[in-house]
């Protein structure tokens, strides 16, 4: 086994295992600190399939920025860190067969699936200023970039009109 | 690519290392005495009133909504940052243009009150 796949299982494990303790903990705070590592470790994943932009987006955007928004909703929502309160509600049986159809789904589409096995092109080294660049170009993204900018600003305007006290 | 990760992974392991070397340490060497004051919240030697689990005001989810949107502007950013000294001028004023656009949204809050403490 090579070091590579090695650490793939520990990532996988990491992601699996975390994934695992956040809808079986009873406390809510630990279970959000759960999906933190969770989100590590699938930063990990993208780190082994050599995209650096994306683990780093993973690293940044989910472990920085949803975790605190998680947190922030169990922080704001009452009696939520009660863990008297059963860990589940009526609805249980019916999530419990959306989740087992979606499973089946993924699971016959996996196996299913011709995987190719040829070894992917090298990575260029400069890949995230490639990005940046061609982020900026008039005839590649920038129309998108600059229209991300609007779709911010409509959630920012969006955000506290709903969330502000009438 | 994955060397360079190899050393962020280093630098990982040490700072775990480091961070439960302090905790362990100080259990190594500080007395073992129990009492129920050392187990009490404690906060610059102030004690906690109340509850320690208490509820906050929804209006501080605005705060974390509006830091997630900074977030992302971040991400859209650095791709253009590690490229800036390859590009020509008018893509600044094209990232000036995207900054300001989420400035004015900012600006609106911070009129409109929603960065007051509640």
């Amino acid at each position: 086994m090579t070091l590579q796949q090695i650490l793939f299982l520990i990532f996988s494990a990491i992601t699996l295992i975390a994934a695992l303790m956040v809808v079986t903990r009873r406390n809510l705070c630990h279970a959000a600190l759960f999906m933190v590592l969770s989100f590590f470790g699938v930063a990990g994943l993208y780190v082994l399939l050599e995209a650096p932009f994306l683990a780093g987006v993973q690293v940044f955007i989910y472990v920085g920025g949803i975790s605190t928004l998680i947190i922030f909703a169990i922080v704001l929502t009452r009696d939520v860190v009660d863990p008297t309160l059963p860990p589940h509600n009526r609805q249980w049986i019916a999530g419990a067969l959306v989740m087992a159809l979606l499973c089946s789904v993924l699971i016959w589409t996996v196996l299913g699936y011709q995987w190719t096995t040829t070894t992917p092109g090298q990575v260029p080294a400069d890949s995230i200023a490639r990005l940046g660049t061609i982020l900026v170009d008039p005839e590649g993204f920038l129309l998108p970039f600059e229209v991300t900018s609007v779709l911010l600003f409509a959630v920012l305007i969006g955000a506290i009109t709903i969330a502000r006290e009438r | 690519m994955l060397n360079q990760f190899a050393f962020i992974g280093f630098l990982l392991i040490v700072a775990l290392i480091l961070g439960a070397a302090t905790p362990i340490l100080a259990r190594l060497v500080r007395p073992q005495k129990a009492i129920p004051r050392k187990l009490e919240m404690d906060e610059c030697d102030m004690r906690t009133h109340g509850e320690t689990w208490v509820e906050f005001k929804a209006q501080y989810y605005t705060l974390v909504i509006v830091f997630l949107l900074f977030d992302v502007a971040a991400v859209f950013l650095l791709p253009w940052a590690l490229a800036y000294n390859t590009l020509e001028l008018y893509t600044a004023i094209e990232v000036i243009a995207f900054i300001l656009m989420l400035l004015g949204g900012l600006v609106y809050l911070w009129r409109k009150g929603a960065l007051e403490w509640l």
